[in-house]
């Protein structure tokens, strides 16, 4: 079994919460929604704090950043494609791209990274961190969000 | 991810998830998600491939017009990760007094330095600075060889964050090393592990520490756990 085998095998045996209401947002249309990327990779800009083994916070990254450290604590994926091209991580060179096409309505000026290694009854973040990033997006005016997972 | 995803909906915010582990994606149940069974870590695919990146961000909107959920389907690409190691040349051995893996940490350091001018960032720091990594693999060495690990000084204090440096600094100086096409995922760690002394160093250690009764965090997170 390889590296990522491995990992998606495990991943699929840990506790995940279910959520026996969820809500359902009908977003506008795309062509006027302003998008912001979520990614799980632990991401920070240059300078910011970095992550801790444990960090259940989250990172703003500002739309025109692109010196991004990457603080991901797993060693079991790999940490080079986003190195080679944040994009394929972080789509921000993407979401710029459609928005110049009119595809999306606009780029959300702030984007948000948790880190991808969590305690497994992921309570902070539901109760906390992640509720506060949500109200970070929403006084940004962000209608849609792309969650991207390392 | 997908648990964010709830949350973000709940305060207004419609969302696509790009799943990685599609069990997880059926178990959290989004609202939509289009599982990319990609290599862990490149959750669109494939670096420098703007038109593939695309269709990988066209595909996730377009679940936003689905009326209702959860929705969940699959990028009809996969890629596999790359088990080859990445053809990386490394320099030949310069001072023979030198254990190999402090010779070759040397070696490469011209190209880590290349790597951190034409990116502007790296990831090295967690523990130590770059400058130290061959003391670093010289303590690791030393381990390897037989020093009882719990009086060696582990420099910064924390052995896998130690371990996450001395990885980085090769895999970063390797992006200015690379003699072959550009790696698929897995295919640098590949490298790092079974083909420079340091990787052989570092599996060594973890070995002759997990061998000395350390703790399981302490040792098995030192490298990827199917090694």
């Amino acid at each position: 079994m390889n590296g990522d085998q491995m990992m998606r095998a495990h991943s699929a045996t840990l506790p995940a919460p279910q959520f026996d209401n969820p809500a359902w947002v009908s977003p506008v249309a795309l062509a006027d929604a302003r998008v912001a990327i979520v990614t799980s990779a632990a991401l920070y800009a240059a300078g910011d704090e970095a992550f801790s083994a444990v960090d259940t916070g989250y990172r703003i990254i500002d739309r025109e950043r692109r010196d991004l450290v990457l603080g991901h604590w797993s060693p079991n994926f790999d940490q080079m494609g986003v190195k080679m091209d944040l994009n394929v991580v972080y789509p921000i060179d993407r979401l710029e791209e459609l928005a110049a096409q009119g595809i999306i309505g606009s780029v959300a000026p702030r984007h948000i990274s948790f880190a991808g290694n969590q305690p497994d009854d992921v309570s902070t973040i539901r109760l906390d961190t992640g509720p506060a990033a949500a109200a970070q997006l929403r006084q940004d005016g962000v209608d849609v969000v792309i969650l991207t997972p390392v | 991810m997908s648990v964010l995803a709830h949350i973000f909906e709940a305060a207004g915010i419609a969302t696509v998830v790009l799943s990685s582990v599609r069990e997880v994606a059926q178990k959290v149940a989004p609202p939509r998600a289009l599982h990319c069974e990609f290599p862990l870590g490149r959750p669109l695919g494939i670096p420098n491939d703007v038109e593939f990146q695309m269709d990988v961000l066209r595909r996730a909107f377009a679940l936003l017009t689905e009326p209702s959920g959860p929705i969940l389907v699959d990028h009809p690409v996969v890629i596999e990760a790359d088990e080859q190691p990445v053809s990386c040349a490394i320099p030949p051995r310069f001072d023979a007094s030198l254990p190999p893996c402090v010779d070759e940490a040397r070696g490469i350091k011209k190209a880590y330095i290349r790597a951190l001018e034409r990116r502007g960032v790296t990831s090295v720091g967690r523990s130590i600075g770059a400058d130290e990594v061959p003391s670093a693999l010289a303590v690791l060495h030393a381990i390897a060889n037989g020093q009882d690990w719990t009086t060696a000084e582990i420099p910064g204090g924390n052995i896998m964050s130690l371990c996450h440096d001395i990885r980085t600094y090769y895999e970063e100086a390797a992006l200015e090393l690379i003699d072959g096409p550009a790696p698929g995922g897995r295919a640098m760690e590949n490298w790092f592990f079974e083909k420079t002394e340091a990787g052989a160093t570092v599996l060594k250690a973890r070995t002759a520490m997990r061998d000395a009764g350390a703790k399981f965090p302490v040792w098995f997170y030192m490298a990827p756990g199917n090694r």
